[in-house]
């Protein structure tokens, strides 16, 4: 087989030079590594044909794009189509939505998960800490669907649960998912409730990195709980809270499909509208792809940009940094 | 509480019990709370697990809280009478099955090589591939892209397009790198080892753990994603995923349009089969899930720590 002589050769070449230490040409290190490249080429294939190949079709933001005509023949617009789109009311609804529904779930989203791990911190039962965490998890693993279609049951207004005992005690059945307000408190809230039980699993690994010996310092001085949970536990996961907000907000633009589009129904169209689901609106269902290109386009590199300079922030104020 | 719980040598019993008191009020605060929450977290399933097994009346009475009434299994007869929602089951299963195997050939190919320092040009390939991360060519160009390659309306389009994923290469690679000794890989170099003989019968056995809970992740993500599904799949309905076909039964028949259910007009009562048609796309990862969890924990704990 042709392979086995050139296992030789670079078995060979290597007992004579031991590893990379000398400069050699590329020829040199594609024969050493034939296999490690080889091995690259099935993970570079799927990356340049659906990551890359995809990053290509971006040039259709620039042009008149016709399906007959192709990418190479439609005209070029130069910057026309972004002048259009940032004209039309639809699309500052969109980044408002966007940015409504990302900053609000951030706002009462990101405290729940370290209120939760410095409660479950608190709990000494083994068994009752590991059951509840197992209930907290659960919804994590759901897919948007089943959690769109278990709200309506929950919540829909003619046989939602919750409006039933509304009803029982008397209530007047609230719309929770049929008009625009409640529908954006709704989401929020189910958005919250199925991330935060996940959301502690950082926090209670950087809890359990808190050095023990603080705490018994904090006991010999006479510190209650509380005064260790504020004064101990919390500066010692500061790192990790700053770190995960900033990344979070550096996520503001980015879009949230499934979960708006498994919740939004003719009724509610307020709040529903965000950029993803605008695009989708625009160029799937009506085949305005330059335009819907566009929009995708304006999210991405501004979400892009949002993430180098999260990045930055956190670097400079001492933390990790996600690069 | 500073007052009581500061005397920590109790020069009187009654301090004492009083701090312990306290203590005992905090943890049962402590406790109530956590149980709620995660109780919110489970309730909703019960719920539409008791209308899926209960009698119609009753459901339609609005009687049902927590517990069935009138057990029957009449709906999920119905649903297994169904031939197009066994369909999507299969569609499911069968893509679930192939995007995971090809996830994990691409993950380990991509992440033993890049885990390799003597790689040449290892971060500009590292670069290449961590890039699609924080940039994507976004909805359209993707539809289009798939729309070319002539994959619309295949199995293709559910299987190849994700299989590659930036983040689960990332957790690979920093396992990789961590767990398994440089020396271990070298020696077996210097012994005469190709590369892929040292993955094959040195690397892998070593990356079992790892190996879970990415497929775990692969797996997961795929049953539970619709959006490609509802973008790709268009006129083959017979090629729509648990979940796309949860999706236009269920919540695009909303209350406030109904008459949009795909065939109500055979369903007799929509409520029940709705909710028993909701358990049978969450049965399946109710199942998996206690076996999941550990592993999910530990993926997510590697993937936070920066590669």
């Amino acid at each position: 087989m042709k392979s086995a002589g050139w296992v030789k050769d670079g078995i060979n070449t290597k007992r004579t030079k031991p590893l990379g230490t000398n400069k050699h040409g590329a020829l040199f290190y594609l024969k050493r590594d034939w296999q490690l490249y080889l091995l690259l080429l099935i993970p570079l294939v799927f990356a340049l044909i659906f990551k890359y190949g995809s990053m290509a079709g971006l040039v259709i933001a620039f042009k008149d794009y016709k399906i007959l005509k192709g990418f190479a023949g439609s005209k070029w617009v130069g910057f026309q189509v972004f002048e259009k789109v940032f004209a039309m009311r639809d699309f500052g609804k969109s980044v408002r939505n966007t940015l409504l529904l990302n900053g609000l779930t951030l706002i009462f989203g990101f405290p729940m998960p370290i209120l939760l791990a410095l409660l479950l911190n608190e709990i000494k039962n083994k068994y009752f800490k590991s059951i509840t965490q197992t209930l907290l998890y659960l919804p994590h693993f759901l897919s948007f669907v089943i959690i769109g279609a278990i709200a309506y049951q929950i919540f829909g207004q003619a046989s939602g649960i919750v409006n039933n005992l509304i009803e029982a005690c008397n209530g007047t059945r609230i719309p929770f998912l049929q008009e625009d307000n409640h529908w954006l408190i709704t989401y929020v809230a189910i958005s919250v409730w199925q991330s935060m039980g996940w959301g502690t699993i950082i926090y209670l690994a950087a809890i359990t990195g808190v050095n023990t010996e603080l705490y018994e310092a904090a006991t010999v001085d006479g510190a209650g709980r509380w005064a260790k949970c504020i004064n101990i536990t919390l500066p010692c996961i500061k790192g990790t809270i700053v770190t995960l907000l900033i990344m979070n907000l550096g996520k503001i633009m980015g879009g949230s499909f499934e979960s708006v589009y498994a919740l939004m129904n003719v009724a509610t169209t307020k709040f529903t509208t965000t950029i993803p689901v605008l695009v989708y609106n625009y160029g799937i269902k009506s085949g305005k792809f330059s335009e819907a290109t566009a929009i995708g386009l304006f999210q991405s590199v501004v979400g892009l940009i949002l993430v180098l300079a999260a990045d930055r922030f956190a670097k400079k104020l001492g933390e990790e940094g996600l690069l | 509480m500073d007052s009581a719980t500061k005397i920590i040598l109790p020069k009187t019993n009654k301090a004492w019990t009083k701090a312990k008191a306290k203590n005992r009020v905090i943890d049962i605060f402590i406790y109530s709370f956590i149980l709620i929450v995660s109780l919110t977290c489970v309730l909703p399933f019960i719920h539409v697990l008791s209308k899926s097994i209960s009698s119609e009346a009753y459901v339609i009475a609005n009687k049902i809280i927590l517990l069935p009434k009138g057990i029957t299994l009449s709906a999920y007869k119905k649903i297994f009478a169904d031939a197009s929602i066994i369909r999507s089951f299969y569609v499911s299963v069968v893509v679930t099955f192939l995007f995971t195997i090809l996830g994990m050939i691409i993950t380990i190919c991509a992440a033993y090589p890049l885990s390799r320092k003597q790689l040449k040009g290892r971060t500009a390939l590292t670069f290449i591939f961590m890039f699609t991360m924080y940039f994507a060519g976004g909805i359209i160009p993707e539809y289009l892209l798939m729309n070319q390659l002539g994959l619309l309306d295949s199995w293709s389009a559910l299987i190849l397009p994700l299989a590659f994923s930036p983040y689960n290469l990332l957790i690979m690679k920093t396992s990789l790198q961590s767990s398994i000794p440089d020396s271990l890989i070298e020696s077996a170099y210097l012994d005469g080892a190709g590369q892929i003989r040292i993955l094959r019968s040195i690397v892998l056995p070593l990356s079992k753990p790892i190996i879970a809970t990415l497929s775990l992740f692969y797996a997961v993500g795929r049953w539970n994603a619709y959006q490609d599904a509802l973008f790709y799949i268009k006129q083959r309905t017979d090629l729509r995923p648990l979940q796309l076909k949860l999706y236009y039964l269920v919540v695009a028949a909303t209350e406030s349009f109904q008459a949009a259910v795909e065939g109500s007009a055979q369903l007799t009562n929509p409520e029940v089969l709705k909710a028993s048609c909701i358990m049978f796309a969450t049965i399946p990862i109710i199942c998996i899930y206690p076996f999941a969890q550990k592993y999910f924990v530990q993926g997510t704990m590697i993937g936070s720590v920066k590669g």
